[in-house]
């Protein structure tokens, strides 16, 4: 589908729309341009056409010259945040109007007096119910009261809604209600979107299931909007080659299905990270990965098997209670498994009533943001202490565009955590740096431990403008030994979208058990699942080629959380039960320590991803003949082991070839970040201009 | 070993967090109980060597909690430090050295590393049925109530005590799932002693001995700090629940002074003939939560944070009961102790206490198809709901929201998954709380019946249907609950009860309490109730004097000063 240009290669643009910058990257086969501009909130394709000129016209290529268009946005997501998404009603069944609202009945915080919840994104006044009831297993125990629909329209429209989503209970099993109503509603001349449970999440627990199309009722006219205008804009500007999508599961989708299930693309940047640490993963022959993303507000951590992300099915969005677990809204969609928390270059420092140094996860952001920006901020932040560590050069900081004021950060933190602890100011700041690193290596630890992984195998990657800064002290903490810190890195994710392949997955719940396992039953779902994404791949996208990857969500008969096992290849037999079963046994051992003798095994939901090629990198993990450079400049910094500010050798990232080699302590400059290497480590550049850099063994 | 720094300290007491937080998570993935796994009615921490609690999840509820915070001492008077082995498990469920009734199991394991004894991990999870009448407040003693486990080894140097699961699983109604209830424990124990070791090594520690010692006094300290803060002086309040058949007064004197809160229960109800009575170690651990919430929210709950608070009741008391009282509905009586302890606080810190709330969860143990010659499916469950929390004195209350308990509500699909019962209706239960400048939560009603139209027996333990949330300053009762079935006939607040096959069972949760006086709720507030069908046409004009005009918008001219007085209009947000 691909037009081919100048020399036969294809020539894609990745744009990520962050909350705070636009980054656009241009593949024209041989090299990568890049741009980082600030976003522009109201109207993000102003900046996006701004950074895509720039990088055009730094690469001499014409805009009817691309042939692909990738695009990541956090408007979704912030639309969910800043409750600016549409007018929207939800319709479920009679007797549960207050579900989504209700959800768990619990508070989030256990010793908060004065805890708030979250407002609904629909008022009660505007969740309408009607008379029908499918049982647990689909059957109907009472019919849909078609004659109240006229009186449900009226109120639509009476009520200006924008935007309707339907939930009915255990249409997961039986979804024909939902489908009656629906095509009721647009009989009858409501123009408004339409989102149905059975569609976007059709899984058990009504709860989710309808916040997720809720959610997605909430942004589908805004994203809607927004990616029309941008398409229209982009074709005004001479682009006219497909405008893919990224989405939270790591794959990228059609303009047609993002406007369809706009929930999908939520945390698209984070996943295109992932997706960025796979693709080196696969080209260094890394099969154990983990990928580091710190940003301003948040750090993102994912590992990466086989150099493939791992996938989950749920998320929680818009935490409102500074990242209390259990204070967002739960959706569930295929999303690239990470863990995200409140760390990162603007998370703000302070001490506690009992002495206890806090970091985040409360920001600085981008405004006024840490002290040393001279911008306003007056609470000591993540990067005023890597400033005061000497881990980042004041002078060439954003490519010399920024000057950064180090007397702001020490004030700041002499003031807020030197004089509060008793301490001397670098002690501070190494606190802070080393808390912060303590913070994300908790969540590491949490998280691979989730997975079943000894960290101690993998090899990090590190990138996102602050991870550079805290890879190597948070890879010592987790045991690991080498960290990669990829070319780029400051834009890896919009690198990463490029990377990514058109993928599609699709859920859904349907039970059954080992013991009276189904075989008719599960081909035949599994084959309705296959067509569903394959439409969405093959026919819109275009894709031949496809991988399938096809799973299912197990468990004991009785307990609550199932784990994904990967299903055989092809028809499923009655003799597959005991594959199924041996295999599920495996994952459950690796990750609880024992199974449990004799037990059933239920089926909960069947999974199946349709992916088109993916982008085929070359594998070279070949060290290149090494050869030892030495620095033209040093500069104080700070070393964890002696605990004191010593001579650090600097480096400039971009004059660094292949080959290059040098021992820590040493400091690698680039344009939007620093690597900070103690003296405990030997770094070389690889073939792919990667800094990689291993523990030595002491 | 390195001498700590205190920095380095936290770090580590963070990670210590982390551990126990896991820990959770592993017993919430891997329970089989739905309470549990659903509701997440358990909890892990980790302890020293003397048995002091140094960290504990944040997941987990105040009832298991804080007794488990007294419990490892009781396993150290059992099994001598010298001869503990490193893969051993033990266990409990002794309600007075557990967590206050037989369905809550506790597990205890040592934790070596460099082969030295270093401490312990511990978690509790509830079993669905452990025999006996079943779990229901109607035995006459506590051997009435189920299987009772003194201290036993599970794991005996990593071998799995197989008669005593052949015990347990021959004692219950739902023995494949108690049998998965106890791995999962297992895992929970495992993990965190394991993460506890690979902590120690990461930081090059021999021990916890120090840290220990920092965390508790760091904790303890913080405690008193915040204790001092307040005004001395002797506070007392009452509170008159429903109680089984017959109401129960729940009778405290608080006193602050030096540093310290000693709560003394005397003049309470005495000893309930059914089991409904609290172990001093449940009422203690309720009493302590509600401390600490009002008092001090932010420090890390352990053995230092707890040292401050003293609670007391003379033997004999309904809140100090002795063995062999029964006690397996407990919480029905613990639970509410917080509005008590609220009760007294509101005389030194208004500004923070809230209302009184409908307090103890609204579950509802359903059982049906064992009875002989049932023929319907067999089933032993547990709902998990409950009715509106107390208004605040900046904020109206939670709606069918859970306090004190930390357990999660069940929902809906997943209820219907896994008994044969249908609900016909969850919703929030329109005029139910109690009105205020700032108004109650509301309650909900659910309306359910056996979906195979069979017979099933309620185990009823609630509270709060004859005695409702009271009002503070002004602010008026919560509406009480209800139970009713579709014939008319109206259910006890408390013991087993037949739900006729056929018949729906409609439970209605009671609303919290108002604060302050209605008449300064503000308008805008109202109006929002009324949109949204929270409160009626006629419950605005009888409670809060709203006037209609003909059009049905409020007469707020007609209606009173809702908001417009001076004081009324800015202390909200």
């Amino acid at each position: 589908m691909d037009k081919l240009a100048r020399n036969g290669a294809p020539i894609r643009l990745a744009v990520d729309v962050g909350g705070t910058f636009t980054d656009v990257v241009l593949d024209t086969g041989d090299k990568y341009f890049t741009s980082k501009i600030a976003t522009t909130i109201d109207a993000p394709e102003t900046a996006i056409l701004e950074g895509v000129g720039i990088v055009l016209q730094k690469a001499g290529i014409n805009p009817s010259q691309v042939t692909g268009f990738v695009h990541g946005t956090t408007l979704a997501t912030n639309a969910l945040i800043e409750r600016k998404g549409a007018r929207a009603a939800l319709i479920t069944t009679e007797g549960f109007r207050d579900s989504i609202e209700i959800a768990y009945e619990s508070r989030y915080d256990q010793y908060d007096l004065a805890l708030q919840k979250p407002d609904p994104l629909v008022p009660r006044y505007l969740r309408y119910t009607v008379s029908e009831r499918v049982d647990v297993r689909g059957r109907v125990l009472r019919p849909l009261d078609t004659a109240t629909v006229s009186q449900l329209v009226t109120g639509l429209q009476q009520n200006e809604i924008e935007a309707v989503a339907i939930g009915l209970l255990h249409s997961y099993a039986n979804p024909e209600h939902e489908r009656v109503l629906a095509d009721m509603l647009r009989a009858a001349g409501v123009e408004a979107e339409i989102s149905l449970s059975s569609e976007v999440c059709p899984e058990v627990r009504e709860y989710e299931r309808f916040m997720t199309t809720v959610c997605n009722a909430y942004v589908q006219p805004l994203m809607a909007r927004y990616l029309r205008a941008l398409k229209e804009a982009l074709v005004a500007e001479g682009i006219t080659c497909p405008l893919l999508l990224m989405t939270s599961g790591g794959g990228i989708t059609t303009l047609d299905a993002a406007i369809r299930f706009p929930i999908r693309l939520v945390e698209s940047g984070p996943s295109g990270g992932a997706v960025l640490a796979s693709g080196i993963a696969r080209q260094l022959g890394e099969s154990k990965v983990l990928s580091y993303d710190m940003g301003g507000t948040t750090a993102k951590i994912c590992l990466i098997d086989d150099y493939q992300p791992q996938n989950a099915r749920n998320f929680e969005i818009a935490r409102s209670a500074r990242f209390h677990k259990g204070s967002g809204m739960p959706v569930r969609i295929p999303v690239v498994e990470m863990i995200e928390i409140g760390a990162g270059g603007g998370s703000i420092a302070h001490v506690d009533d009992l002495g206890r140094l806090n970091i985040g996860p409360e920001s600085a952001g981008s405004t006024p943001g840490p002290c040393c920006y001279q911008k306003g901020g007056i609470r000591a932040t993540v990067t005023d202490a890597d400033l005061l560590l000497g881990k980042i050069d004041p002078d060439s900081f954003a490519e010399g565009r920024m000057q950064l004021d180090s007397s702001l950060a020490a004030t700041a933190l002499s003031r807020d955590i030197a004089a509060a602890m008793g301490v001397e100011l670098v002690q501070a700041a190494a606190g802070v740096a080393g808390m912060v690193e303590e913070n994300m290596a908790n969540a590491a630890r949490i998280h691979s431990v989730e997975h079943g992984a000894n960290l101690s195998e993998y090899t990090m990657i590190a990138f996102g403008g602050a991870g550079p800064l805290h890879a190597l002290q948070l890879a010592q903490k987790l045991n690991i030994g080498r960290i990669i810190v990829p070319r780029n890195s400051s834009v890896g994710s919009a690198v990463g979208f490029l990377w990514a392949p058109i993928a599609y997955e699709v859920v859904r719940s349907c039970y059954m058990t080992t013991q009276r396992f189904d075989a008719e039953t599960a081909n035949s779902l599994l084959a309705d699942l296959q067509a569903e994404a394959n439409e969405v791949v093959c026919r819109d996208a275009g894709q031949s080629n496809v991988e399938v990857k096809r799973s299912a969500y197990m468990r004991y008969v009785g307990q609550g959380h199932e784990i994904e096992v990967p299903l055989p290849e092809g028809e499923l037999s009655a003799e597959d039960s005991a594959v199924i079963q041996s295999s599920y046994e495996f994952h459950y051992q690796r990750l609880f320590g024992r199974t449990i003798p004799q037990r059933d095994i239920e089926f909960l939901s069947w999974s199946v991803e349709v992916s088109g090629p993916r982008q085929v990198l070359e594998n070279n993990s070949e060290v290149p003949e090494t050869q030892t450079i030495r620095a033209s400049t040093q500069r104080s910094a700070y070393c964890p082991g002696l605990k004191a500010m010593i001579d650090y050798p600097v480096y400039e990232r971009d004059k660094l070839i292949p080959g290059n080699c040098l021992s820590g302590p040493a400091l690698v400059l680039e344009a939007q970040t620093t690597t900070y290497i103690p003296d405990v480590y030997n770094m070389y550049i690889d073939n792919y201009l990667n800094l990689v850099i291993d523990r030595r063994d002491i | 070993m390195n001498e700590l720094d205190d920095i380095t300290r936290q770090i580590i007491w963070n990670r210590l967090l982390a551990i126990v937080e896991e820990q959770a998570q592993t017993l919430m993935r891997t329970a089989f109980n739905p309470i549990v796994r659903e509701s997440g009615d358990l909890s892990a921490g980790i302890f020293d060597i003397q048995g002091r609690m140094i960290a504990q999840a944040v997941t987990g509820t105040p009832g298991h909690v804080n007794t488990m915070a007294e419990s490892v001492s009781h396993f150290l008077g059992h099994y001598r430090l010298e001869d503990m082995h490193p893969q051993d498990i033990y266990l409990t469920n002794d309600p007075w050295q557990a967590a206050g009734h037989l369905n809550d199991f506790m597990l205890v394991r040592p934790c070596f590393h460099r082969q030295q004894l270093i401490g312990f991990t511990s978690c509790t999870s509830h079993l669905a049925d452990i025999g006996g009448l079943g779990y229901g407040p109607d035995a006459s003693d506590v051997l009435d109530e189920g299987l009772y486990v003194p201290i036993i080894k599970l794991l005996d140097a990593g071998e799995l005590n197989q008669t005593f699961m052949a015990i347990l699983k021959a004692n219950s109604r739902v023995p494949i799932e108690v049998e998965g209830d106890i791995y999962a424990l297992i895992a929970c124990a495992e993990c965190g002693s394991k993460r506890l070791s690979e902590c120690l090594e990461d930081f090059d520690l021999a021990d916890i001995e120090d840290l220990s010692q920092y965390i508790i006094e760091t904790s303890r300290r913080g405690c008193e700090q915040k204790i001092r803060e307040l005004p001395e002086g002797n506070y007392r309040n009452s509170m008159r629940v429903d109680g089984y058949d017959t109401p129960v007064d729940l009778v405290a004197s608080l006193v602050i002074a030096e540093g310290q809160v000693e709560i003394d229960f005397s003049g309470s109800s005495d000893l309930s003939p059914y089991g409904i009575n609290c172990p001093l170690n449940y009422a203690s651990a309720y009493t302590c939560f509600a401390l600490k919430c009002a008092i001090a929210p932010e420090i890390p709950n352990n053995h230092g944070a707890l040292m401050q608070w003293r609670v007391k009741a003379p033997q004999g008391s309904i809140l100090n009961a002795q063995h062999p009282a029964p006690v397996a509905m407990r919480h029905v009586v613990g639970q509410l102790l917080p509005d008590v302890v609220f009760g007294c606080l509101h005389q030194v810190i208004p500004e923070v206490v809230p209302a009184e709330g409908t307090c103890c969860l609204w579950d509802l143990p359903l059982r049906g198809g064992f009875s002989t010659g049932a023929g319907s499916t067999r089933f032993a469950s547990e709902l998990v709901h409950n009715g509106g929390t107390g208004a605040r004195p900046g904020s109206d209350g939670l709606s069918a929201t859970a306090y004190p308990s930390g357990v999660l509500g069940s929902l809906v699909e997943i209820t219907e998954s896994v008994a044969p019962l249908i609900l016909w209706r969850r919703e929030y239960r329109q005029d139910s709380p109690g009105a205020g400048k700032y108004r109650g939560g509301l309650g909900q009603v659910i309306e359910l019946s056996n979906s195979e139209n069979a017979d099933m027996s309620l185990f009823a333990s609630l509270d709060r249907i004859y005695h409702p949330a009271r009002g503070r300053q002004g602010g008026k009762d919560g509406a009480v609950g209800l139970l009713e079935l579709s014939s008319g006939e109206r259910l006890r607040a408390k013991g087993e009860q037949i739900i006729p096959g056929g018949e729906q069972l409609t439970v209605l949760t009671p609303g919290g309490a108002g604060f302050g006086d209605p008449m300064e709720r503000d308008a805008d507030l109202i109006a929002q109730d009324l949109r949204d069908g929270l409160t009626s046409v006629e419950y605005a004009q009888s409670h809060y004097g709203v006037v209609f005009k003909s059009d049905g918008s409020i007469d707020r001219e007609a209606s009173g000063d809702h908001g417009l007085s001076p004081g009324g209009a800015d202390d909200h947000d």
